[in-house]
């Protein structure tokens, strides 16, 4: 039980009021019983209202304050006598709830809940909505496809589950000014996915928080990440190596990127953090045709300004033009992963992991700046991508299977999926073509102002914690109906571990109060895919496997 | 006690919504508020004392005062008996409930009281049960009295609760009721609701 002081209910089910008015776009009006103190309903909280015919699953909006008359307001009556406080009481003054009724359950607890098409009528009962009329809506947490996300809040006995089939069909956000758990958050639904074993996930984890453990610094402990959850369906890479040892961190694989994996419209992500001037990408296209797939290598080993000169003349560039693009290209030499040749190996090897079926986590170390961070993921997802499409492609030509689909976890996600860039990168490719080649997102982000709105639409599932930025608010509520309710709900949840769950993973807009990461969420995972468990990890046949 | 004990009187005048009853005794009338019953039990009607007098019985007599020499008023009566024939106590009840078979509705009754119907004061147990239901008060909030309605259900509240093991309780019950009747009265309803809270 949760000892945060919020009340919470013991079994039974309690009768809050019954319906006073109300419409099916506006919501309904519930007048609550004189028994039941106002300041016990709070917004979020789930009531199921009794009709004759139907039962109707409600999402409290609003509480209010009213009375019969304004007299009564006038002459307020002597509440400092506790009989009169008594008898008053909810009778000439009282409590209102406003509901929106979001789903009618069915009968049977195995129909699905249906939307709302029409309202109770007046006088129908309310009660506080069981954990049965909450399995029904959103589904049985003893089934696969469903995955508890935490409870509805203020109701924290009552399990909340979020559908992971319909979750990875789609490309999906979760946003949040810092602090507000979403890296907790985001560690629990990658949980979640793996443990439906309906789509590998491929994290790049620029704070370390994923792969092997977390640090909780609020609590001081250590959480565990996917590895020490999953086992061996959870490889952990690393692109530094020193760091990974030293944190103790159990990795699999070191990644090294070549310069010569690094493409032209790679380089122009990072416009920004590498400060290219305008004139660079001509040059570099020149380059390229000129020295080929080792132009960087080659350009970069021009230390000596004599010969970048000559470079200049050479090509019909000006000179500042040249120093300039090999200024900001220098700092990639501080990238102890980029090398002139890489071995690709493990990236073919991650390539051959996701194929059988696990899951991927990138640590980046001490390397967690943010242009190494675009840059390798970019890099990486680029040529995955490449491998899916042509995986699928093949499949829909009758050869081999269908790639297992994949979710690639992404943080700082506006930097990649902002209006100059998002037309550029794999990342914006990938939220726009949905799911046609197996590959998704879940872009991780505290700005989602910063993201394009074309891209913010195409999420399929938001998951949005508090948001302080008006700008931030209003993005993250595109395309929904409902906002100003919405937004109410939102602009009230806690600053930590609580979220708003939008869109195609639940049947309704529904507030959450996160569960808690700890030994009791450990306990319940018990895996569920068919993905290896344990054990070592056949590199041999799973490197010449085809896809 | 036998039922005799409880007869206080007979109807003299009886209407659809209340009856007046002529006490046996002078000064014999239950108190404001008290429950009394009439007519036969198949057809029992339940009314509320909602007024009392006394008066001569001789309308062109009128009574002197006669103790200047007395310490105590009851030495007049002593002295001169024929004055209790003299004078006459009434009340006035307004009906709140009958029997119906074996039911009790706390409406006005299809025919009135009959006159020389007797009257008794209801027994205590048969008072509480008559009061579980709290209908009647909205009987008596709509009727004209001789007393200031919310005097007599003040005092008929009272009563009721003070049959019951947990008064308070009722009172809370019946307060509630009156507040969902009241309610777009406040200054009415909070001036009944001091009234019923003086009664301990
Ligand atoms: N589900 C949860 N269970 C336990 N603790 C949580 C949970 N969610 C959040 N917390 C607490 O909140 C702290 C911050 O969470 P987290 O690091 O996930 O925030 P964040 O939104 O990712 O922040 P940032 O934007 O700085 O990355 C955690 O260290 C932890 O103490
Ligand atoms: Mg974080």
């Amino acid at each position: 039980m949760r000892t945060d002081g919020r009340g919470s209910w013991p079994g039974g089910r309690r009768r809050l009021g019954r319906v006073i008015g109300g419409s099916v776009s506006g919501g309904l009006e519930i007048r609550l019983d004189a028994d039941v103190p106002v300041e016990e309903m709070s917004i979020g909280r789930f009531v199921t209202v009794e009709g004759d015919r139907r039962r109707f699953l409600c999402l409290v909006t609003d509480v209010k304050l009213r009375s019969v008359s304004d007299r009564v307001a006038t002459v307020p009556p002597d509440y400092e006598d506790p009989f009169i406080a008594r008898v008053m009481g909810g009778i000439t003054t009282y409590g209102v709830l406003q509901v929106l009724p979001t789903l009618t359950l069915p009968e049977n607890p195995d129909d699905p809940p249906e939307p709302v098409k029409t309202v109770p009528g007046h006088f129908s009962p309310a009660y506080d909505a069981t954990p049965e009329d909450l399995k029904a809506a959103y589904g049985d947490e003893g089934k696969t496809d469903n995955f508890r996300v935490g409870s509805p809040l203020e109701m924290p006995d009552i399990p909340l589950c979020i559908n992971i089939r319909r979750l990875v069909e789609r490309s999906n956000g979760v946003f949040g000014k810092s602090g507000t758990g979403k890296s907790f958050l985001t560690r629990l639904l990658l949980l979640g996915i793996i443990r439906s074993g309906l789509a590998s996930v491929l994290v790049f984890d620029m704070h370390n928080e994923y792969g092997w453990k977390a640090e909780d610094k609020e609590r001081g402990i250590e959480v565990k990440g996917l590895r020490q959850l999953y086992g061996s369906s959870v490889v952990v890479f690393t692109l530094d190596e020193e760091s990974s040892r030293r944190r103790g961190v159990t990795y699999d694989s070191v990644v090294e990127i070549g310069y010569n994996e690094l493409e032209i419209d790679d380089l122009l992500l990072l416009a920004e953090p590498l400060n290219l001037s305008s004139r660079a990408p001509d040059l570099m296209a020149v380059l390229e045709r000129e020295y080929g797939r080792d132009w960087l290598a080659w350009f970069l080993s021009l230390e000596d300004p004599q010969e970048r000169e000559q470079l200049a003349k050479n090509l019909g560039f000006g000179m500042n033009v040249v120093n300039a693009l090999y200024q900001s290209l220098s700092r990639l030499k501080q990238l102890s992963f980029l090398k002139p040749r890489a071995d690709t190996r493990a990236v073919d090897l991650m390539l051959s992991y996701l194929k059988t079926g696990r899951s991927v986590v990138l640590e980046f170390g001490r390397t967690n700046d943010l242009l190494a961070y675009m840059l390798v993921a970019n890099v990486l997802t680029r040529r995955i991508h490449r491998h899916y499409v042509e995986a699928k492609e093949r499949f829909l030509g009758g050869v081999g299977e269908d790639p297992k689909p994949l979710v690639v976890v992404i943080e700082e996600a506006h930097k990649f999926l902002s209006p100059a860039v998002a037309h550029h990168t794999i990342f914006g490719t990938i939220a726009r073509e949905m799911r046609k080649y197996n590959v998704t997102l879940l872009v991780v982000d505290q700005r989602p102002s910063g993201i394009d709105d074309e891209v913010m639409s195409q999420l399929g599932t938001r998951i949005v914690c508090s948001l302080d930025n008006e700008k931030d608010l209003e993005s993250v509520l595109t395309g929904v109906v409902g906002r100003s309710e919405l937004r109410n709900l939102l602009a009230r949840l806690d600053t930590r571990q609580q979220a708003l769950v939008l869109g195609h993973a639940v049947p309704i807009p529904t507030p959450v109060r996160v569960r808690d990461y700890d030994e009791h969420l450990y306990r319940s995972l018990k895996p569920r895919a068919s993905a290896p468990e344990g054990g070592t990890i056949d590199l041999e046949k799973d490197l010449f496997g085809e896809w | 006690m036998t039922e005799l004990d409880f007869r206080v009187g007979e109807v003299i005048e009886t209407s659809t919504s209340r009856f007046v009853a002529h006490c046996y005794d002078l000064h014999g009338a239950p108190a404001l508020g008290s429950l009394v019953r009439t007519g036969a039990p198949d057809r029992a009607v339940f009314g509320l004392v909602a007024g009392v007098s006394t008066t001569g019985i001789d309308p062109g007599r009128r009574p002197v005062a006669r103790g200047r020499q007395e310490t105590d008023p009851a030495e007049i009566f002593k002295k001169n008996p024929q004055l209790t024939r003299l004078f006459r106590t009434e009340f006035e009840a307004i009906i709140v409930g009958h029997a119906d078979g074996g039911t009790i509705r706390q409406a006005l009754p299809p025919t009135p009281p009959r006159v020389h119907d007797f009257v008794y004061l209801c027994r205590p147990d048969e008072a509480v049960r008559f009061t579980e239901r709290l209908d009647f008060l909205a009987l008596v909030l709509e009727q004209p009295a001789p007393a200031p309605a919310d005097e007599l259900i003040a005092a008929a509240v009272r009563q009721a609760a003070g049959h019951r093991p947990h008064p308070d309780e009722f009172l809370v019950r019946a307060g509630r009721e009156l507040a969902r009747l009241l309610a777009l009265d406040p200054v009415r309803l909070q001036l009944l609701l001091r009234r019923l809270k003086h009664a301990d």
